[in-house]
């Protein structure tokens, strides 16, 4: 079929396209802590993490086939760039692909979804996909000058707009629209901190009280430190395979049930409505029409909790929550690791860390542990599916990820 | 004051600012919903301002638009 202007018409072709595609499974993971190491550099963290997970996976490096790798600015925060070769030939492999994927906060979700489509689709068997950020040699103004380098430099970020900023307007117009109050958005920051205090690998492994997360020093009004993610460094990996190559590697394989990746306007003042997230919405209708699920079936979540209004939006989003509503359906408790939904057993963004490169990779790796039944002293009972929701910048990049061993 | 005015859509008021920005901080910035249509982010001079507030523009400093609360006579 062709369109007026005589060129195929790729639309016809899409319904199709997902016929195609093979079984994918996680046969393998790996992680370094996260945290603020000064003696560590971006190469021996995202190198321990591929280590881990080739280990893990039962697979030496002469078996992978390609290599993606998910890293926001190694560039700005560490002076090295042409970063998937550096790291790949580090772990011993060579020869093959090796791709570095950068979309802000969800390089490494996207690193994912390119990995993934990679096995799907025949192109590759064996995949290592892994995600790292070094960020603590640079002091915090710094830092937070290489972040805003995500948002549109020639508009919001000219005028003096940071990340906390940009969602602190979030906030405030959420607040305005719905009546969320300060106590919701403090409520996400005292359940990932009790999560991430039972997580071996988190940056911050200490609890805080409500009156402790109101009462935080000033970042961006309404926000303040306690609504903020970390600072950190570290890397994650995983290791893919089409399902019929599983049982050479694991007993334990994950199956990637669903996965989407959306996109949207990176101003945030381009957007008509701020209060949601378009593409977490596509993403995630698509994940869910891939896996053949809804918001109801998925039993636990990693969120991307870069800020707590994120989360509370990403429950709205999903479908988790009517929308308005997630920051009472927070403080009721419904997302504690005790609750129906627990979200952010890892401790989330908020304490576990975000090493913003390694982020995405890393909400797999949790997920994993959830349904392998190996999450510690943070497991929980129902864990046969779960969902990861990997969001870039104030929204312009999501993908989410349906995994299951059901 | 230009002609440009319109309707504080967010605001914030940044204290942790970038490299560039520190020595300005604590500042406000907000989303402006224009009469002439479309949205900007500029700088809030003077008076703090609220969601639906109606301000007018002021100056454009370095590329940047900057907004005062339009006070009725």
């Amino acid at each position: 079929m062709r369109s007026k202007s005589g060129c195929a018409n790729w639309k016809t072709a899409e319904p199709n396209k997902l016929t195609i595609m093979r079984p994918v499974v996680v046969i393998g993971i790996g992680k370094t802590p996260f945290g603020a190491f000064a003696d560590r550099d971006l190469r021996s963290l995202a190198v321990e993490a591929g280590r881990k997970c080739l280990q893990n996976g039962h697979a030496s490096p002469s078996l992978v086939d390609a290599f993606f790798l998910g890293n926001f600015a190694g560039p700005s925060f560490v002076g090295q760039n042409h970063l998937a070769p550096y790291v790949s030939t580090a772990l011993g492999i060579y020869g093959v692909p090796a791709t570095r994927v950068e979309a802000a906060c969800a390089s490494s979700g996207s690193a994912f979804f390119h990995a993934y489509n990679g096995v799907a689709s025949g192109a590759f068997d064996i995949v290592l996909v892994a995600g790292v950020e070094k960020m603590t040699s640079q002091p915090t103004p710094k830092v937070t000058e290489i972040l805003a380098a995500a948002g549109d430099c020639a508009g919001e970020i000219k005028a003096g707009s940071t990340f906390a900023s940009l969602f602190a307007m979030i906030a405030r117009r959420h607040m305005h629209q719905f009546g969320t109050r300060r106590e919701h958005l403090a409520a996400v920051a005292v359940k990932n901190h009790a999560n991430g205090a039972l997580n071996p690998d988190a940056h911050m492994r200490k609890t805080i009280t409500l009156e402790q997360a109101m009462a935080g020093k000033p970042i961006a009004d309404p926000l303040n430190l306690y609504d903020c993610s970390l600072i950190s460094d570290g890397a994650a990996a995983v290791l893919l395979s089409p399902a019929e190559r599983a049982a050479e590697f694991t007993d334990k394989p994950v199956r990637v049930l669903g996965i989407a990746q959306a996109s949207d306007f990176v101003a945030l003042d381009q957007k008509p409505d701020i209060t949601t997230f378009p593409a977490v919405r596509r993403a995630s209708e698509k994940a869910y029409r891939m896996a053949g699920v809804g918001p109801a079936d998925v039993q636990f979540a990693e969120l991307h909790d870069c800020f707590t209004i994120a989360e509370i939006i990403a429950l709205e989003d999903l479908g988790f929550a009517p929308r308005g509503e997630g920051g009472p359906y927070t403080a009721e408790g419904h997302t504690a690791r005790t609750g129906e939904r627990p979200i952010n057993t890892s401790g989330g963004l908020k304490s576990k860390g975000h090493p913003v490169g390694a982020t995405g990779v890393a909400q797999i790796c949790d997920l994993v542990l959830q349904l392998r039944c190996e999450a510690g002293e943070r497991q929980i009972p129902r864990h046969s599916l779960g969902l990861a929701q990997n969001l870039g910048g104030s929204g312009a990049t999501c993908v989410v990820t349906i995994l299951g061993t059901i | 004051m230009s002609d440009e005015t319109g309707t504080v859509y967010t605001e914030t008021v940044v204290y942790s600012a970038t490299e560039a920005f520190t020595p300005e901080a604590p500042y406000q910035l907000a989303i402006v919903a224009l009469n002439s249509g479309g949205r900007v982010t500029g700088r809030i001079l003077g008076d703090r301002v609220r969601i639906d507030d109606r301000v007018a523009q002021v100056e454009v400093r370095g590329g940047v638009p900057c907004f005062s609360v339009l006070r009725t006579p």
